[in-house]
């Protein structure tokens, strides 16, 4: 479907959408399924509404940084494949994806979701570096959040595979029942202005009628661990204020469906 | 001897056999090979007399003068617009065709149609290099103001209009809608908001059902129950 | 003949379970999943579309351009880096020159039809899946093909010839041949033909007569993945 921009604006004026739903409203069913890749450590596929996700982590053991030798290390990578939208190119990640990558990945790793003392093997000498690896399949709106709640999916779900004790490598064919040192949560929700009314997950066409739009990374508890503002129009306290609050009613629904999800998987 | 060798109105994958023997003649998107003839893309079968012809389930809107298309601003030129009509091709459409009013030298363009603005337009001119030139002169073509533009598979166009335009119609009546079709599969809903998503969604409902029997049916038993 | 019975209990002809699904991603014109064994493969056709860059437009006809890449957590081992690959490029371009032969862009001069196939796992047969699932999704587009091309691997395991080959198969401990073929469903001509690893001249024309029997049955999961798609009985399309 293909809208004017006004068209979108007017009907957030009422507090309408294109389809059923409320300004606030996520689409549904969200589904979550995770281990769908045999091959990752974890990895989790998540759809909402037509937007599809995949994520997959990636362990290895490398020589700590310099400057934290008693620690590992996380990085999440983004790519917006040519698959998920007409609009995508081949070739390096662009601006998009190069963003989304860096506010999954700063909200992950200031919120310290991974305790990364405990990944230390050997200080100095080992330690286990988690590599997250968000691919987008179907690109119908807010792909931040979903690769959000992907990454922290997989990072759930994953397991350490079995290390040789003699050889000290890594057979990567065979899981331990060992998760990842997880110890928050962290889940980025973007809010977006539209004609001044607050919206939450938009589909693809929604997205080109924002003004401005604040992502908020936060964990189970209500802190914030990051922040992100896109658009060219500038916001008040008081409006980011409301984002915020926003935000984390959001992510506090989203990680129930997660439960949720990961529960029927049991 | 000829003989069919799949049933009439089912679904055919590219290279399928369809007939044995020479009384058979291959249509639309059928081909023959020796004495068979083969479906050439993924479609319905039907015949027709001994001709054997498969309408495609989905794929690219062939550019055909004449057609009413609905499509979208890309660049404003010295002399008029190019559109982005939503397939492989470009098209122009010069000043001179876009308004019966006298455009002065200097006057800016984008008054008329700016980048990213959509416009119901008529394709008068196909190069052999499937390059196009519209229209915007007659009634009924103009330039897209408020609604929302649904897209669907330009095969399914047809099946959206319906036999004398009774299909499109029948959801104009039901859900209060101006509804515009554009040949490329671009159709532009203008109403209320929820009349709006209610022809969107019969429209989908088309798109997902069209080689299925009793669609007619299908579609008031919809439009009806979602009032 | 020393391997007669196979790491997975196989027989000879028989291929790794197989699944397949046509329109599984929604914004792409046609798409496409297709498993086998562990080894998947999502296709997305894109097309026929402007080409980018200009140059390469063929004014007579569309062109076809394939864009494979595995997920970096799809290798067997480590993390695969982002990025095109060499062996990805060459992948890209067997997998075009395999479909080639049936796909009909005529009707469409200066523009281009691309395939992307993303495989979130792999377990051998990579390249043959890609091109399975890359043909239904033509399909699926409604691009003119005069056939449909299936394609698995055959090859040989110390002596012994099989069909699709595992990653265990491929790195046995004795003389290995791994071939990915691909082939049109109608005349049996063969579109994609490589060889890793030693095989007598025999061996070889005894896999490829087993590549016929073995493509046929991808073949079936094609058709089925496509028509299904299009069922009556599938009210909830």
């Amino acid at each position: 479907m293909i809208v004017n921009k006004e068209t979108i604006a007017e009907l957030a004026k009422e507090n309408k959408r294109l389809d059923n739903r409320t300004l606030t409203e996520f689409r549904q069913p969200i589904q979550i399924e995770t281990n769908i890749s045999w091959t990752a450590e974890g990895s989790a596929r998540v759809q909402i509404g037509e937007t599809v996700v995949m994520a997959g982590v990636k362990l290895s053991i490398e020589k700590p940084y310099n400057d934290t030798p008693d620690e590992g290390g996380i990085m999440i990578n983004a790519e917006l494949s040519p698959i998920a939208s007409p609009e995508f190119e081949a070739g390096p990640p662009g601006m998009k994806a190069v963003e989304l990558a860096r506010v999954v990945d700063r909200g992950i790793r200031e919120a310290k979701a991974v305790d990364l003392k405990k990944l230390c093997i050997e200080p100095g000498e080992k330690a286990w570096f988690v590599i997250v690896d968000i691919i987008s399949i179907n690109d119908d709106g807010n792909l931040l959040d979903v690769a959000g709640l992907a990454a922290l999916a997989a990072l759930k779900t994953a397991k350490f595979p079995v290390v040789d004790p003699e050889t000290g490598a890594i057979d990567y064919k065979q899981k331990t029942d060992k998760s990842l040192p997880l110890t928050k949560e962290p889940l980025p929700i973007t809010i977006y202005k539209v004609n001044g009314a607050l919206m939450v997950d938009p589909i693809r066409e929604e997205e080109k009628a924002y003004e401005a739009r604040l992502t908020v990374g936060s964990d189970a508890k209500g802190t914030i661990s990051a922040l992100q503002k896109g658009g060219d129009v500038a916001l008040t306290n008081e409006e980011i204020g409301r984002m915020v609050d926003l935000a984390l009613e959001k992510a506090s629904f989203l990680r129930k469906e997660l439960t949720k999800g990961l529960k029927l998987k049991q | 001897m000829s003989e069919l060798l799949v049933q009439e109105r089912s679904v055919v994958v590219p290279g399928e056999s369809l007939a044995q023997g020479m009384d058979f003649l291959p249509g639309d998107n059928a081909y023959r090979e020796k004495d068979k003839i083969y479906s050439k893309v993924l479609g319905l079968m039907s015949v027709s007399g001994r001709v054997i012809k498969i309408t495609p389930l989905s794929g690219p809107y062939l550019p055909k003068t004449e057609d009413k298309i609905i499509a979208r601003v890309m660049d404003i030129t010295i002399s008029g617009w190019r559109f982005d009509t939503a397939t492989a091709y470009s098209a122009m459409l010069n000043v001179r065709d876009a308004t019966t009013r006298f455009v002065k030298k200097e006057e800016d363009l984008s008054q008329i149609l700016a980048i990213g603005d959509y416009a119901v337009v008529k394709i008068v001119n196909v190069t052999s290099q499937n390059l196009i030139d519209l229209t915007m002169k007659e009634p009924g073509l103009r330039k897209i103001v408020g609604g929302r533009i649904v897209s669907i598979n330009s095969q399914k166009v047809p099946r959206v209009i319906g036999r004398q335009g009774s299909m499109i119609t029948l959801i104009k009546d039901k859900t209060g809608c101006d509804i515009t079709v554009g040949q490329n599969g671009l159709v532009w809903i203008k109403g209320t908001p929820e009349g709006e998503l209610k022809a969107e969604k019969a429209i989908k409902l088309i798109e997902a059902k069209s080689h299925l029997e009793g669609l007619t049916e299908k579609m008031e038993k919809f439009l009806v129950e979602s009032a | 003949m020393v391997y007669n019975k196979r790491v997975d209990g196989r027989k000879i002809d028989e291929l790794r379970p197989m699944e397949a699904k046509a329109g599984v991603v929604k914004n792409a014109n046609g798409s496409a999943s297709f498993k086998i064994g562990k080894t998947w493969a999502i296709a997305g056709v894109y097309g026929p579309r402007e080409v980018v860059p200009r140059f390469m437009a063929n004014p007579r006809h569309g062109i076809l351009r394939c864009h494979y890449t595995m997920m970096p957590f799809s290798g067997s081992g480590e993390r695969i880096k982002p990025g095109r690959s060499r062996r990805a490029q060459e992948i890209s371009m067997v997998m075009e020159q395999a479909l080639a032969p049936v796909v009909d862009l005529s009707a469409f001069p200066n523009s281009v039809v691309d395939i992307f196939v993303e495989l979130p796992q792999t377990d051998a047969g990579t390249r043959c899946a890609a091109i399975s699932a890359a043909c239904i999704a033509l399909a699926d587009a409604g691009i003119p093909m005069k056939d449909m091309v299936s394609s698995v691997a055959v090859g040989q395991v110390d002596g012994t010839v099989v069909a699709d080959l595992n990653y265990n198969e491929e790195s046995y401990p004795a003389i290995v041949s791994d071939i990915p073929v691909a082939m049109l469903h109608n005349t049996k001509e063969i579109s994609l033909l490589q060889m890793d690893g030693e095989i007598s001249k025999e061996d070889l024309l005894k896999a490829l007569e087993l590549a016929k029997v073995a493509t046929e049955k991808v073949y079936q999961l094609q058709v089925k993945a496509l028509k299904e798609k299009y069922a009556v009985n599938n009210e909830d399309n």
